[in-house]
């Protein structure tokens, strides 16, 4: 508006409309309904927090070694202090979870090393961990060389089950995808062909279907006498499963890379291995870095499936734990410290990805 | 139909460097470029101009095989090309491109993505490798900008960032894809002056452009492209005072 002596000078905004009192009038009392509503939630909010804090943490036990030392009427976390080597270990021998410890603290003390920008070489850390990390671990596990002493598949379990068929599920798949999704995209017709029916063929059946088939079916076919480990199959299933589903999400990053990059990287002369490896899966990854953690926090949560060939994940010892005769009815304590453990995992994960995404931002507007 | 070169002189100096032959090129049905002859000899400026459509792009991405023709001889440096990966990875050594859209690679800095070619196609040292782009850095007149990376640039920045990463690769032939077309007015001016410099400094350039001031003043030849057919092909001077042909009349009154 123009007035005889130039614009008005600016009004400070009015004190109801800033800070927290401000916010509150906006977004929650901003009319009577609004208001209503308001305060609906808060009651709604107050009849669901109050029992669970109660349940977890008023009313709860957290000492004792057995189940007479529940008595509160509140959660029983004996249940879970008392089993927490099973839930950890599952059937590993007591004398041998320093050893699984110390396989998860190399794996913990890499995964911070790499994660410090001031390392020097980290290069080559990171070579170790995806290829030296692997062995020692493997040794650590099921021992025979070193003097440790042989500990079966099948008595491996808990926790740490699940992290070995996540970890090998994740460290596998993500290039196994790769070399898919690159297979598919391929100028030459049988690889592009056997990519796509490799890809859909395990995209178009459930995991449960393939572990069950590995466990139940692959062994008929098998020539009589030959075995192999159990574990080991169902690893391969989940590999090949998430692979194809990874193929897919990697395949999405590729089609988002404009073909100018391809361009320019053959106009330098680059050849096929060098454009992908150096311009186009850089930015592709990177593009589908949600995609990929997606697919990995899915098949982290998918290992529970497991369970149906015998093999004891976190969720199967725990179910094992509550339905042990001195344990009976502390299932939902069970059950609720298994979805603490997977959600800390996930969370964790997810954090990461976001995490990647902001470092690797190199302010380009797409 | 085969045009006679207007400057003979010109072209017998040296062998030629480039040479095209009778070349066709189909996109499935369509007939995109017919009967190409072009022979360019070693230091010429050639600036190739028509409407858009008229396959002069397609055309200059053949000779780096971009795009493949399907008929007729393209002739490069005394190689052939054909569906042999190596001489195509031998050819695109040799020759340089750069384009409308700058095609920087995003994900690293203007010093890696000057010196990454060098490094892994041409096996050059890193250091050695960081030295010489940072020559050409110097050269395109933006070598603070190294450690940058290339979406913190301008647009014209970004070009010729993506012109010194072509001459990294030392090639002895460039190509220009509508070098301008994609920048803000005021940005032009500053990648036409770093290719009037390079033309000076005796490089071989094949430029697809509509500044017809830089063909001016810059250029030996310039080509009229129309309908997939090279039209007409003349010195500056006189394609631009007394064009031979109507279409190419009917095109610059247009755009001048």
């Amino acid at each position: 508006m123009i007035t005889k002596n130039g614009s008005l000078p600016d009004q400070p905004p009015p004190t109801n409309s800033i800070g927290v009192i401000g916010w509150l009038r906006r977004n929650l009392f901003a009319s009577v309904l609004n208001t209503l509503l308001t305060f609906l939630a808060l009651y709604i909010i107050y009849l669901g927090i109050v029992p669970a804090v109660n349940w977890v943490f008023v009313n709860s036990d957290w000492v004792g070694d057995s189940r007479d030392a529940c008595s509160s009427g509140g959660a029983c976390w004996v249940f879970i202090a008392a089993r927490i080597n099973l839930f950890m270990y599952g059937f590993y021998p007591e004398e041998g979870y320093w050893r699984i410890n110390l396989a998860f603290a190399i794996l913990v003390l890499l995964l911070v090393l790499l994660n410090i920008r001031q390392v020097p070489r980290r290069g080559w850390i990171a070579a170790f961990t995806l290829i030296g990390y692997p062995i020692i671990a493997f040794y650590l596990f099921y021992g025979g060389a070193f003097g440790l002493t042989v500990v079966d598949t099948h008595n491996w379990g808990g926790l740490s089950l699940t992290l070995i068929l996540s970890g090998v599920g994740i460290v596998a798949s993500l290039p196994i995808g790769v070399v898919l999704a690159l297979g598919r995209n391929s100028q030459m017709p049988i690889v592009k062909a056997a990519s796509i029916v490799f890809i859909e063929f395990w995209r178009g059946v459930p995991l449960i279907t393939v572990l069950f088939m590995s466990s139940v079916m692959l062994p008929l076919f098998l020539p009589e006498g030959t075995s192999f480990d159990k574990l080991l199959r169902a690893m391969i299933g989940i590999v090949l499963f998430e692979s194809a589903y990874m193929a897919e999400v990697v395949r999405g990053g590729l089609a988002a890379i404009p073909r100018g990059q391809y361009e320019a990287a053959k106009a330098l002369g680059l050849n096929y291995w060098k454009s992908m490896t150096l311009i186009i899966l850089p930015q592709a990854l990177k593009l589908v870095i949600p995609g990929i953690v997606n697919t990995f926090i899915a098949l982290f949560k998918d290992t529970t499936l497991v369970l149906i060939i015998g093999l004891f994940d976190l969720l199967t010892t725990i179910e094992a734990g509550f339905k042990h005769v001195s344990w009976l009815g502390f299932a939902v304590e069970g059950y609720v410290f298994a979805a603490l453990i997977y959600w800390i995992f996930c969370f964790s994960m997810s954090r990461y990805s976001q995490n990647l995404e902001r470092k690797l931002h190199t302010g380009h507007a797409r | 139909m085969t045009i006679e070169t207007a400057n003979p002189e010109l072209t017998a100096s040296s062998a030629p460097i480039i040479e095209i032959v009778g070349m066709h090129k189909w996109y499935g049905e369509f007939h995109v470029l017919k009967e190409i002859n072009l022979t360019v000899s070693r230091g010429e400026r050639i600036v190739i101009c028509g409407p858009s459509g008229s396959g002069k792009s397609t055309m200059i991405r053949c000779i780096n095989r971009l795009e493949e023709h399907q008929r007729g001889q393209i002739i490069v440096d005394g190689i052939e090309l054909n569906d042999d990966l190596k001489r195509i990875d031998k050819i695109r050594r040799e020759v340089g491109m750069v384009f409308q859209h700058f095609n920087l690679f995003p994900h690293l800095t203007v010093l890696e993505n000057c010196c990454l070619a060098p490094i892994w196609v041409r096996k050059m040292p890193r250091k050695q490798a960081e030295e010489i782009a940072m020559e050409y850095l110097e050269r395109v007149r933006i070598p603070e900008q190294a450690k940058k990376y290339p979406g913190q640039l301008s647009g014209g920045q970004q070009q010729r960032v993506a012109i010194a990463r072509s001459l990294c690769m030392s090639p002895s032939i460039m190509l220009f894809d509508e070098p301008t077309s994609a920048l803000d007015p005021e940005m032009i001016k500053e990648v036409l002056d770093t290719m009037i410099s390079l033309a000076e400094s005796g490089m071989t350039m094949l430029v697809v452009t509509h500044e017809m001031g830089f063909a001016k003043t810059v250029a030996n030849r310039v080509i009229f492209m129309d309908g997939g057919q090279i039209i007409e092909e003349n010195d500056p001077e006189t394609f631009f005072t007394n064009p031979e042909h109507e279409r190419t009349q009917l095109f610059l009154s247009q755009i001048m």
